[in-house]
């Protein structure tokens, strides 16, 4: 079975995020970037399956984006995945999502997967677009937001549970398929010592434009079908108002106040 | 002339709330460039809902049925909408930022070419063309954008805009053909399993009472569904609490739980860690009770109670009944 799982570099969840003097950009400078949290549990669904059926099944990470996703796709590597692919060409920056969406559907038409597995969402602009757009580009099935996977005994089906406002769904999907991952679906592993010190040998196969079936205008910034980007910070809220008083009195006086004031009971 | 055209989302047989509030943004944009405000109904037996759909004040209600869309199926639904979008030409499309919604929104949208915007918290015009406001790395700053494609899709954020008001109109019903064939649609729900927790998700409440874990036990959490009771609130919590196994993983709010956007958040011996905040802080009015007068979220709070929750909240749930003579 061909398992690719598609990995995004995305500034730390601790990073301090500073908009830039002019308000179109975020500083980036000093901002440590990892792989997408969630995208760990993509690479380790895809090698979990691969452990399963043991019958030659690989695994190929693949990325877009400038060199600094190497590191994400090494790491990658070292938990074991057996490919990895790294999107980049000058053409491809400033796309959107769905032009990247576009260019990522191209390179995986020649590999042909049985299985994408992808974040839930890119912690960077929370758009948790890629991957259905992928899979309708390649014409797969897809379901969002996994917590369980279950590959069918014949290969050929999945049943995926995935989180819902109220509940859970169950999604029944035929390969191949497209699967985006949620906390929960796995443990994702460390790399071993051994597994960094293969990965530094292996070779990441680089993909520019001129090898995929799509002209300059259909990626990158050319494509991209917005404008005008702009970061505000975060409205300050007015002072709190600390209710002091017993107990008593502090529940009577919020509950008026709650009323009175911001009219909101 | 734009036309704007709303996804209704339909689950379990149940016209959900989110679309009243989508009929509100989508009515402000018609009135700027004089389109009309359509609706789109897909499913297998939507006709029970058309009804329902025309008590609000639309032009057009397209009613796309197929048997294949019995269950909620990404390829089916997306097939279906786009049917929709071919007649009745709208420059923009609303869904709500649902599981639902963002699960077909995308489909959709490489399927027609359109742009989309997901989980935005403000949609406007600039130049005829639509202008939203999103939030941005895990909330921490917002983004503003502008779309320049021929058809412009957006996913809205519950809680947002008013639900529109229902007064009968004269909507007209169109019928749109679906072909569909089963092996068109490789994937679909099968099953859905409603959360023990009962009531509303998180993501969908007005008001939020959340805890922490100073709640200390599971059982103790009744204290805070008592008082979501008499306010018509859901329980929420911090991550942990979850971890501490109090309430399940489907009330964790923040980074790694529900983005949440109600009008009144309690957050109940919660400390307030960023992770947790992001998750909450665009709440309309937020207050905080917490035995510890310097917690961070008292920083982030409307109304501040320094106090042990054990005594605070049962007083509160006394105080609302009172005033709402229950
Ligand atoms: C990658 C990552 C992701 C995370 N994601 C999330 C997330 O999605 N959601 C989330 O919530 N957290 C998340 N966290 C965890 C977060 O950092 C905090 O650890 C967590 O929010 C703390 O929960 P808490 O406020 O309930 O507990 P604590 O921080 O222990 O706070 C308990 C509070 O209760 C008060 N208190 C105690 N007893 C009483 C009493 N009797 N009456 C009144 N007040 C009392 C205390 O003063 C204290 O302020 C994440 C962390 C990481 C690293
Ligand atoms: N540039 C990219 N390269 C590879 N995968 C990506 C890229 N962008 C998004 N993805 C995948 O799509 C998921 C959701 O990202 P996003 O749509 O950006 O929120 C990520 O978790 C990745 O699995």
């Amino acid at each position: 079975m061909k398992l690719v799982a598609l990995i995004k570099n995305v500034p730390d969840t601790e990073a301090k995020i500073k908009i830039n003097a002019d308000g179109t950009d975020i500083e980036t400078q000093g901002i440590k970037f990892v792989m997408n949290p969630y995208d760990e549990y993509a690479v380790e669904q895809a090698l979990l399956i691969k452990e399963q059926l043991k019958d030659g099944s690989t695994v190929t990470v693949v990325s877009l984006g400038p060199d600094r996703v190497m590191e994400s796709l090494r790491t990658a590597l070292a938990m074991g995945a057996d490919e990895a692919i790294h999107v980049s060409d000058p053409a491809f920056e400033g796309g959107d999502s769905q032009g990247n969406a576009r260019v990522l559907a191209e390179v995986l038409k020649p590999v042909a997967p049985d299985l994408v597995f992808c974040g839930k969402q890119g912690i960077d602009f929370d758009a948790a677009q890629t991957p259905p757009a992928v899979a309708e580009y390649l014409g797969l099935s897809q379901a969002l937001i996994a917590v369980e996977f279950k590959l069918g005994g014949d290969g050929k089906t999945a049943t995926v549970k995935r989180r819902v406002e109220g509940g859970d769904e169950i999604v029944t999907l035929t390969l191949p398929a497209l699967v985006s991952c949620e906390k929960g679906l796995n443990e994702p592993r460390y790399a071993s010592l051994p597994g960094i010190m293969k990965a530094k040998k292996k070779e990441i196969k680089k993909i520019a434009l001129s090898s995929i079936g799509l002209g300059a205008g259909r990626v990158g910034k050319s494509a991209a079908q917005s404008h005008g980007q702009k970061f505000h910070p975060l409205p300050e809220r007015p002072p709190v108002k600390m209710i002091a008083g017993e107990p008593k009195e502090q529940a009577k006086e919020l509950v008026r106040l709650l009323r009175a004031e911001a009219k909101i009971i | 002339m734009s036309n704007v055209l709303v996804y209704a989302e339909i689950r379990e047989g149940v016209f959900k709330g989110i679309n009243a509030e989508l009929i509100t943004a989508a009515q402000s944009l018609a009135k700027e460039t004089g389109g009309e405000v359509q609706l789109a109904l897909v499913g297998s037996d939507v006709d029970a809902h058309v009804g329902e759909a025309q008590r609000f004040d639309l032009v057009r209600v397209f009613v796309a049925k197929h048997s294949e869309l019995a269950h909620y199926s990404s390829q089916g639904h997306a097939m279906a909408l786009e049917a929709i979008i071919e007649r009745g030409k709208p420059k923009f499309v609303l869904f709500g930022a649902t599981a639902m919604g963002k699960d077909l929104s995308a489909r959709v949208a490489a399927k027609v070419g359109a742009s989309l915007f997901t989980d935005c918290t403000e949609v406007g015009l600039k130049d005829g063309n639509l202008k939203v406001i999103r939030p941005v790395y895990s909330g921490k700053v917002y983004m503003e954008t502008v779309s320049k494609a021929a058809i412009q899709m957006c996913s809205i954020r519950p809680n947002i805009y008013p639900p529109a008001e229902r007064r009968s109109s004269s909507a007209e019903v169109v019928e749109i053909p679906v072909a569909l064939s089963a092996d068109a649609i490789k994937g679909r729900v099968t099953e859905t399993i409603k959360a023990t927790t009962g009531g509303k998700d998180v993501t969908e409440s007005e008001v939020i009472v959340a805890g922490g874990r100073a709640l200390k036990s599971g059982e103790n959490f009744a204290i805070l569904q008592k008082l979501a009771d008499v306010i018509g609130g859901t329980v929420g919590s911090s991550r942990a609490a979850v971890d501490a196994g109090y309430v399940p993983h489907s009330t964790q709010i923040g980074q790694t739980g529900k983005v949440v956007n109600p009008k009144l958040y309690f957050a109940v011996g919660i400390s307030g860690a960023i992770q947790h905040l992001v998750g909450m802080r665009t709440s309309k009015v937020i207050v905080a009770v917490n035995k510890d007068e310097n917690a961070p979220i008292f920083q982030k709070a409307d109304y501040g109670i320094v106090g042990d929750l054990f005594e605070v909240v049962p007083l509160l749930t006394e105080e609302f009944k009172a005033m709402l003579g229950k």
